[in-house]
């Protein structure tokens, strides 16, 4: 009998550990201090250290959580949490057009099947600030905000078609180890919603309006970013029920601390 | 859990089999276990009955369950609206925020869901207690909406203010508040969530916000108004606005 459960142990150990080998889809990020465009007024923000999906979630990835997860697919997610978009590029609960790569980032998603996603997983969204830090590298230096390349890649990709229909992999990686945060699709993030760029900035008595108008640009940390400038606008304009054709999202996990 | 018991009754009627097979068979389930994911049980009104009703009425609100011609008038038999079939049946449309499932503290310190407020209008604030500038003002909105509207309505309202700053806003802080503001009546209710639920709350509310340090935040001014079923009926926007809206919409809702 012991040795049956020793037999058994192993066998679990051995499948776990097959399970865990998913974590390598993941890289580490180191944190550290950084000034995003739009920060807390244009102040230093910290980053903790944490874990990143190197790919966007794909078409595939996400078939397999509806086959998880009934409640999510078309038909049946709730409509507070999904607009008429969500998925609108499936043929069915289940299966995307017959057009579709299924290696591509997954898109007409919402903000709230996008944080179930990768709550499932035991993962999370990543913050504005932690998304920002990640996809300021280029290929070689982790902030390549200064050189002029890597903005003019970013743009030459907005101006791109269809670029959303590319298999996720393809662009070169980041300093970091990650794909395609810029490339293919725009990305969901956890607190979307503080950045308040809309008309409520200036009905608030909140410091944003340099975020607003003309100006703003001109006030930005830096000036050359005019890319990310457009994330801050497309982000303060979104609401979590939206699906949007260029819109996908990755996960991101907190590194447990291994002694507390 | 229906898993479990799925293979909870393989496991028994396997009993007979070796025991090699019940060890591979209970591995099994506790994978399972472990590697399912916890899916929510939200409340689903796809099942719900659609109910057909003639145009103009012919027969009164007599409804039919099927596509058809009306007999009076021969007209194409419409859909009712979902509104009215969920007035019938109780349960909680697709709309409503009783959809989100996350945990809160009263100022009493008491647990609930968003469902547990159901049956009354609900008139929702965000706000921080900490707060010196807009929150002020929201709350002095919420207290004007409250103080137009008769007694006899006021039963059937629940206003809550929820607290976007949760670490800060305890129950015993929102409690304190809420006595300094002459708002401790039976018709307030203060609500403490968890980071994540305040998120995902404001993002059914389409309330912006950010931490500008650990005592302010900036955020959106808006005062939403639901049914006694969650669903959303009128937002009001921006500081010291006109009212009215607000207060026809909750006696309208309320009569």
């Amino acid at each position: 009998m012991t040795t049956k459960i020793f037999s058994l142990f192993l066998v679990s150990l051995a499948i776990q550990s097959f399970m865990f080998g998913q974590a390598k889809d993941m890289a580490v990020i180191e944190g550290s201090r950084y000034i995003p465009l739009y920060g807390r007024d244009s102040t230093v923000v910290e980053v903790q250290d944490f874990k990143m999906d190197i790919y966007p979630v794909t078409i595939e990835a996400y078939q397999q959580f509806l086959k998880e997860n009934p409640k999510w697919t078309k038909s049946k997610v709730v409509k507070l949490f999904a607009d008429k978009s969500y998925l609108t590029n499936w043929k069915n609960d289940l299966e995307p057009n017959d057009a579709i790569n299924p290696k591509s980032p997954v898109n007409y998603v919402s903000w709230f099947a996008a944080k179930a996603y990768c709550e499932c997983q035991d993962k999370r969204l990543p913050t504005v600030d932690e998304w920002e830090y990640v996809a300021m590298a280029d290929e070689t230096t982790k902030d390549a905000r200064i050189k002029p390349s890597y903005n003019e890649k970013i743009l030459a990709w907005y101006e791109a078609p269809r670029t959303k229909e590319n298999s996720v992999g393809e662009t070169p990686k980041n300093a970091w180890g990650v794909y395609d945060l810029h490339g293919l699709v725009w990305e969901w993030t956890l607190d979307f919603n503080s950045v308040l760029i809309t008309g409520e900035s200036r009905k608030d008595m909140d410091n944003d309006n340099n975020l607003f108008c003309g100006s703003a640009a001109i006030n930005a940390t830096d000036l050359m970013n005019y890319a990310a400038f457009m994330r801050y606008a497309t982000r303060g304009s979104l609401k979590a029920k939206y699906a949007m054709k260029n819109l996908g999202f990755r996960c991101v996990q907190d590194i447990k601390e291994e002694t507390k | 859990m229906i898993i479990v018991n799925k293979n909870h009754e393989k496991v028994i009627t396997m009993k007979n089999v070796s025991k090699h097979i019940r060890l591979i068979l209970s591995t099994f389930l506790l994978l399972v276990v472990v590697t399912s994911c916890k899916s929510d049980h939200s409340k689903n009104t796809e099942h719900e009955l659609a109910a057909y009703q003639c145009p103009m009425q012919c027969e009164g609100d007599k409804t039919y369950d099927e596509i058809g011609t009306c007999p009076v008038c021969k007209m194409d038999l419409k859909q009712l609206e979902n509104d009215s079939k969920a007035l019938e049946t109780n349960e909680i449309s697709e709309e409503s925020i009783f959809n989100l499932t996350s945990k809160w503290h009263t100022e009493e310190g008491n647990e609930i869901v968003l469902e547990d407020l159901k049956g009354k209008t609900l008139v929702m604030v965000m706000i921080y207690t900490s707060c010196k500038a807009a929150c002020p003002r929201l709350v002095a909105d919420m207290r004007n909406i409250e103080a137009q509207i008769p007694a006899e309505n006021i039963k059937n309202v629940q206003f809550a203010l929820v607290s976007i700053d949760p670490e800060t806003d305890t129950p015993e802080r929102l409690k304190a508040f809420a006595i300094e503001n002459a708002m401790d009546g039976e018709q307030w209710t203060f609500l403490q969530g968890t980071d994540s639920g305040v998120r995902e709350f404001a993002n059914v509310l389409s309330v912006k916000y950010k931490e500008i340090s650990p005592i302010d935040f900036s955020h959106s001014n808006i005062i939403s108004v639901f049914n006694s079923r969650g669903e959303l009926k009128h937002q009001q926007e921006g500081l010291g606005v006109n009212n009215k809206e607000t207060i026809e919409t909750i006696l309208e809702l309320t009569k």
